[in-house]
């Protein structure tokens, strides 16, 4: 168990150093700082005293390692277009992004593995079918189209929610939060079911599919040879079955929408991270945009690292040690 | 136990497949009753009706189930639900897949006692423990709250049997249960079954295509065919005296417990299919002595000796002639 850990552990850090390597990269390929940096009368001398101040006439490895540490330190250097701290500017747009990625994949896994089971379940049941049917739309509609239609319908037609924006916030030290105001709430509503649909249906889906699957296993069968209940048969020995590859898309879907909010955060204007991706995009505002590739690979790194420990958590068969823990008298 | 008639089905758009058809028979209390015939022959589905889990679209179509003279087969699920586990236990072919591999021993046991005897969770334990000792679990207090990942497929068969024995049931379906085993341990398990029921007067209906388990653990043992009984009658004499043609070229050889040499394939060709079951008797395109009433007229099972047999070399003293041809 303390092997494993570890060693995922290095892995991870050596995912981190590449994609650092790949952040990095940008910086030397994409444009000439010195060039983002100083206006155009800047004269030649001026610009070799800048480059060597900012060690850029140091060797690539130098620099590199440089990256790397600073990065570690949460120092990702200025924005060319701000003129202010890559570290702030992130912090400020995190909690909203956070928020937003959040409350969708809960959204999307309260609604989504509830309606897996029952679909599973009632395989042939009028609302079983409903639902398949309802979660085709979800996976095939793009999520830019979804979140423009209920802008349509409830904001502009019906004019219940607020069609941008994030509405008040209520600070907390260097975290602000929408979810203690009612205008955050609402404005949280639209951005939230768009950013979780598709995830929605996509859970859906596995936990259907695993639910027949493990339904028609022997250990289930057997369970209900023994006379065990519905309940106890289909969510005590079934559902807990079907965890580990919900575990595992769900933790790569937390990943992937808190990336892909880009899409979402455009559509309403929602002032998160994804949104400050894209404005750096246009502006080729590197640090920015390194600075966000670090993170969401942060992001991934740290979710696949929790969907392994909750593996062991699940699974006795990958408890090396095995047995012993899990009485029940 | 009774069976009476019992006939299942599975509809179908090209019209309705008969896969078990008028059956009766019955199993007492403390008796083995081994049910043998080739794959497909209708062994499993008549034990999943027993137990009432047929599998849509298989339906009881017509017949009965009685178990202690009350009828099960037309209970209600929550009912019959009951009854399983607490009256009739089961116990299925693969061990390995039997057990869910996320629980431990110890919570399988204790929720299956705990679900049909009024206990709590200490007394649960002690008998989920006492279970384990009665199966031959060696040092079960270490081993109940082991995962089934960390028993051998023949220790898994034990705790599956605990399992079954749970609430102690009155009856216990055994589909194949040593057919996925280890040789060496196919014997162990069958003499732990029969010593078992043996002990607590527990009847058993053995489900096998192994005539050497049969030899072994039966007290009468039903020959089934395409869906039908062949031949039905104690061990001893079916073995030694079979009537029925199919059942002589079962017996044609029994292996030993254990020795898997030669099963039951000497006889030429293959059981029809469901939708290929001809007129007459279904073995007739088959049997060494195949008649022409056999092709058209449907045996029905007729008492010879102990046995009870549905074939027309039977059929009054005109067919025992025949037969002792
Ligand atoms: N769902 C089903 N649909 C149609 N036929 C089935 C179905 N399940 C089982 N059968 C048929 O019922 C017959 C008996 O099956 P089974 O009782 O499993 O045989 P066995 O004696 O090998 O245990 C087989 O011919 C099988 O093809
Ligand atoms: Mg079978």
């Amino acid at each position: 168990m303390f092997a494993f850990i570890i060693r995922r552990l290095l892995q991870s850090v050596l995912v981190m150093l590449t994609v650092a390597l790949i952040a990095f990269a940008l910086f030397r390929f994409v444009g000439d700082p010195i060039n983002n940096l100083v206006g155009q009368d800047t004269t030649l001398q001026d610009r070799q005293q800048l480059r060597e101040t900012l060690g850029l006439n140091d060797s690539v490895v130098v620099q590199y390692w440089r990256y790397v540490v600073n990065t570690a330190k949460g120092d990702f250097g200025y924005s060319y277009m701000h003129r202010r701290p890559v570290k702030t500017m992130l912090l400020e747009r995190m909690p909203a992004t956070l928020e937003l990625s959040i409350i969708s994949i809960i959204l999307a896994l309260f609604i989504g593995v509830p309606m897996g089971v029952y679909t599973g379940l009632r395989r042939d049941g009028f609302l079983a079918k409903i639902f398949m049917s309802i979660s085709l739309i979800g996976i095939s509609l793009p999520t830019f189209l979804i979140g423009i239609m209920l802008i349509l319908v409830f904001g502009v037609m019906l004019r219940w929610l607020p069609t941008f924006g994030r509405g008040e916030v209520v600070a907390f030290g260097i975290w602000t939060t929408g979810l203690l105001t009612a205008s955050g709430l609402k404005a949280l509503i639209m951005p939230a079911i768009t950013l979780a649909l598709f995830q929605m249906t996509l859970i859906m889906r596995l936990v259907r599919s695993e639910m027949l699957e493990v339904l028609r296993t022997d250990y289930i069968k057997f369970a209900r040879a023994r006379g065990l209940s519905n309940r106890a048969v289909n969510f005590g020995h079934a559902l807990k079955n079907t965890l580990v590859p919900v575990i595992t898309i769900t933790g790569l879907q937390l990943g992937s929408v808190i990336a892909f909010a880009i899409i979402t955060e455009s559509v309403f204007q929602w002032p998160g991270m994804g949104r400050m991706f894209i404005e750096a995009v246009a502006d080729v505002d590197i640090p920015v945009m390194a600075a966000y590739l670090c993170l969401i690979a942060l992001f991934f790194v740290v979710i696949n690292l929790i969907v392994d420990l909750l593996y062991y958590a699940v699974d006795p068969r990958l408890r090396i040690d095995g047995g012993g823990s899990g009485g029940h008298g | 136990m009774s069976v009476r008639n019992l006939r299942i089905e599975f509809p179908t758009r090209r019209g309705t497949l008969v896969a078990v058809d008028d059956i009766s028979f019955d199993i007492s209390p403390g008796e083995i009753l081994g049910v043998v015939g080739e794959s497909g022959a209708g062994k499993s589905l008549t034990g999943a009706a027993i137990i009432g889990l047929l599998e849509p679209p298989g339906r009881i179509a017509q017949g009965e189930i009685l178990l202690e003279g009350r009828r099960i087969d037309n209970l209600p699920y929550e009912q019959l639900r009951r009854i399983r586990g607490r009256q009739i236990g089961a116990i299925f072919q693969d061990p390995l897949t039997s057990l869910n591999p996320l629980y431990s021993i110890s919570r399988q046991l204790v929720e299956t006692i705990q679900t049909h005897l009024p206990l709590n969770d200490r007394e649960a334990r002690t008998r989920a423990l006492a279970l384990l000792d009665e199966v031959g679990i060696p040092s079960a207090g270490e081993r109940i709250d082991h995962y089934p990942h960390q028993f051998s497929g023949g220790m898994r068969q034990r705790v599956v049997i605990a399992l079954a024995l749970c609430a102690e049931p009155r009856l216990i379906i055994a589909d194949e249960p040593t057919t996925a085993l280890d040789v060496s341990i196919q014997a162990q398990i069958i003499s732990l079954l029969k010593g078992l029921c043996h002990e607590h007067g527990t009847a058993v209906m053995l489900v096998t295509h192994d005539m050497g388990v049969i030899a072994e653990a039966a007290d009468r043992v039903a020959v089934m065919y395409s869906g039908r009984i062949a031949e039905i009658g104690p061990v001893q004499e079916v073995i030694r005296t079979a009537k029925h043609p199919y059942t002589h070229g079962l017996m044609g050889s029994i292996p030993l417990i254990g020795h898997h040499v030669k099963k039951l394939t000497q006889i030429d060709g293959a059981m029809p299919r469901l939708q290929e079951i001809p007129a007459g008797c279904p073995f007739n395109p088959r049997c060494e002595k195949v008649m022409d009433c056999c092709r058209v007229e449907r045996p029905n099972l007729q008492t010879v000796q102990k046995s009870r047999v549905a074939c027309h070399l039977f059929d009054g003293a005109d067919g025992e002639a025949r037969a002792g041809e």
